[in-house]
């Protein structure tokens, strides 16, 4: 199926209007992004988040598609057993339809606390795709740093004070953890870029195994920015190459779409409060490093691609 | 068919003869026979199943609930430690109300390190809504995870079935095979009343306000009180239909008998033997075995105590800053009665230590010429 505006229009909604979560939220864009693409034959596993609060409050959901939520760090488990469950009754003649099984989860639990139950299913080989909706922080506990949170941002447990200047680890490159594991597909998006997005998810489901794509999607309420900048933002995280789109099919790396001409990574931190500090005379030289290490990442990445690997 | 099988075998073989449909587990000594065996008739098309090969008992627990959510029957087997790691998903798994079985073999818990049997990984489980039977031999283990289909998918409510480690895990004894178009008619195909279903989509697991998790709660306790009567009914419509008779509770010559000894599992099994001797010399001493744990036979367990003069319970188990658990449970089930007996607590056999009839029948001897307990434990067997 084509992704396109006059189609997508017609085809209404999984995820409803309505739900709780802050206008302008990322995840909230992603999660309906990705259903858009997916349709109607479609099984939702969701870790704990604020995707997960937001969508319910029993007895409401905002999901038009069968939603299963377990706990924190087994999104990934559930969704396998979920799917192995529709393979036994498909076996016995119960159902005929292919369904989709795909999982949501948020950065904190993919990257770190359902790390481990992710792996697992990926290596066990389940016919899902996980779509991890990458906020870059503990959002639904109110702004903690994670695994994914970037180096030098603040967050309520990484604060940005005298002595230490926000967080001062780099993030784990979680795209690539799940790379490594020589599934099928794996890609990198985000939700400005929603034909890339979208088509990312077609063609994750179109592909039988395991499947991963970490979408960036910014969070107005922990990168303290106004809510009405969350696309621009989006776009400028791919346009400043702090997050490349791109993908990993049977282990080759394909950027799927490049910034024509890239812009400084300041133009992206200056507009999120979680990096003002940075801004101050005696943390410049973290910007610096911030940039260095953008531009090492992506030679890295066009090396990788150019070798055909 | 009669065969000769480990305990752990049996367990699957009950899993086999239940036509489970997803088996999710996660090697543990000493479990791993359950699994190996399952995935054998998997792999031989004996069991038509898909088995999943988690990374941990958390992910076990948690594709079970995702798979018995989808409307399939589902099973699981672990022990001790494993146990412990999935107690978080155990709590979701009766939240969702998903009759998931699964067989626990009773393993102490470290440090130090152990192997060998202990009652503690279970019932450190009791509160969380989880339905527990302890089986005393391999037969009642195989029969008891058909009962449990039973129960579990009619209450909505997930089943353990527990067996001692090593004293039933892996010794063989002779277990009938019963026959699987018997079973297929005791236990018919599962029937979800809901499930994840793109044709009918429902949400599972949403956030719930106050005003709606008081009485779902309720629920899941009105489901317990309901097992009670169902555990007792279809372990006599087991009777009739595979000539063994399963009830919440056994009685052993208990008609006229004014001494008692209470216990559960393969303790139970040796105090049998410990009460044919000392009837032998007159003694009026019966047994209660404990099979259901939970829900708790309470009626059960009264109506035996009140005839009796004094009664005393065997726990391979401690609840650190109380009692013995069994204990504690038969204590409570009678305080508010009249006419009760006094009722002593044993402690003995932690980790393993081997519990011989002798020893039971020293026990029985040192507590019967005791007048009432002076605390709630009577530690026995341990070197101090």
């Amino acid at each position: 199926m084509a992704i396109n505006l006059k189609e997508l229009s017609k085809q209404g909604d999984f995820l409803t209007s309505g739900h709780r979560a802050c206008a302008g939220c990322g995840p909230a864009i992603a999660l309906r992004q990705a259903l858009l693409a997916a349709g109607k034959d479609t099984v939702v596993a969701n870790a704990t988040g604020c995707m997960e609060v937001v969508t319910t409050i029993f007895p409401y959901t905002a999901w038009k598609v069968p939603w299963i939520h377990s706990l924190f760090e087994n999104a990934a488990a559930t969704i396998s057993g979920v799917e192995a469950a529709y393979k036994a009754l498909k076996r016995k003649g119960k159902i005929s339809k292919d369904i989709n099984f795909i999982a949501f989860g948020g950065d904190g639990g993919t990257y770190d606390i359902g790390l481990q139950a992710l792996s697992g299913t990926m290596e066990r080989g389940h016919n899902i795709l996980y779509i991890c909706y990458d906020n870059e922080a503990y959002m639904n506990t109110g702004i903690q740093r994670s695994g994914a949170t970037p180096y030098g941002a603040h967050t309520t447990t990484s604060p940005a004070g005298k002595k230490i200047p926000g967080k001062t680890q780099w993030r784990k490159d979680l795209t690539e953890i799940i790379a490594a594991h020589d599934i099928p597909y794996v890609a990198q998006a985000t939700i400005s870029e929603w034909r890339d997005y979208m088509g990312k998810v077609q063609k994750a489901l179109s592909i039988k195994g395991p499947k991963f794509i970490n979408v960036l999607a910014p969070c107005q309420l922990g990168w303290y920015y106004k809510s009405e900048d969350t696309i621009k933002i989006a776009n400028l995280a791919f346009r400043t190459r702090f997050w490349p789109l791109y993908e990993v099919e049977n282990g080759v790396h394909r950027i799927t779409k490049e910034p024509k001409k890239a812009v400084p990574v300041e133009e992206w931190l200056k507009l999120q409060g979680r990096f003002r500090h940075l801004f101050k005379d005696e943390n410049r030289k973290i910007i610096e490093k911030i940039q260095k290490r953008v531009d090492e990442r992506w030679k890295r990445l066009k090396a990788l691609e150019e070798a055909g690997l | 068919m009669r065969k000769v099988m480990i305990g752990n075998h049996a367990l699957s073989y009950g899993a086999k003869l239940s036509r489970a449909r997803v088996i999710a587990a996660y090697p543990i000594t000493p479990q791993t026979d359950v699994v190996e065996l399952l995935s054998e008739m998997c792999a031989n098309g004996e069991l038509d199943a898909k088995f999943i090969k988690v990374e941990s008992e958390h992910s076990a627990m948690a594709a079970s609930v995702g798979a018995s959510a989808t409307g399939v029957r589902t099973f699981t087997a672990t022990s001790s430690q494993g146990l412990a790691l999935m107690h978080e998903v155990l709590h979701w798994a009766v939240g969702a109300r998903t009759p998931v079985v699964m067989g626990n073999i009773n393993r102490a818990l470290g440090p130090p390190w152990s192997i060998w049997t202990e009652q503690n990984d279970s019932l450190s489980q009791r509160d969380t809504g989880w339905m527990q039977v302890y089986a005393q031999n391999n037969q009642e283990v195989l029969d008891s995870v058909i009962q449990a289909y039973k129960v579990a998918e009619e209450v909505q409510l997930p089943a353990m079935v527990v067996l001692a480690a090593f004293v039933l895990s892996h010794t063989s004894e002779a277990v009938e095979i019963p026959e699987q178009e018997k079973v297929d008619e005791f236990l018919p195909a599962y029937q979800p009343r809901y499930k994840i279903d793109p044709e009918e989509p429902h949400a599972f697991g949403g956030l719930t306000d106050p005003n709606g998790y008081f009485e779902l709660r309720y629920q899941i306790q009105k489901a317990m009180e309901g097992a009670i009567s169902r555990w007792e009914e279809v372990g006599e419509e087991f009777g009739d239909v595979f000539g063994r008779k399963y009830g919440l509770v056994e009685t052993y010559k208990v008609s006229d008998a004014k001494k008692l000894i209470i216990s559960s599992a393969t303790l139970a099994s040796t105090a049998r033997t410990a009460i044919d001797d000392l009837r032998k010399r007159g003694e009026k001493v019966g047994l209660l075995r404990i099979r259901v744990f939970r829900p708790f036979p309470s009626e059960k367990v009264k109506s035996v105590l009140r005839s009796i003069d004094r009664a005393m319970v065997i726990d391979r188990n401690i609840s650190f800053g109380a009692s013995g658990i069994f204990y504690q449970e038969v204590k409570a089930a009678c305080y508010n009665e009249e006419n009760m007996p006094p009722i002593f607590g044993i402690i003995t056999g932690l980790g393993g230590r081997d519990v011989r009839k002798e020893d039971i029948i020293q026990m029985y001897e040192d507590v019967m010429k005791r007048d009432k307990p002076k605390s709630d434990i009577i530690w026995k067997g341990v070197r101090v």
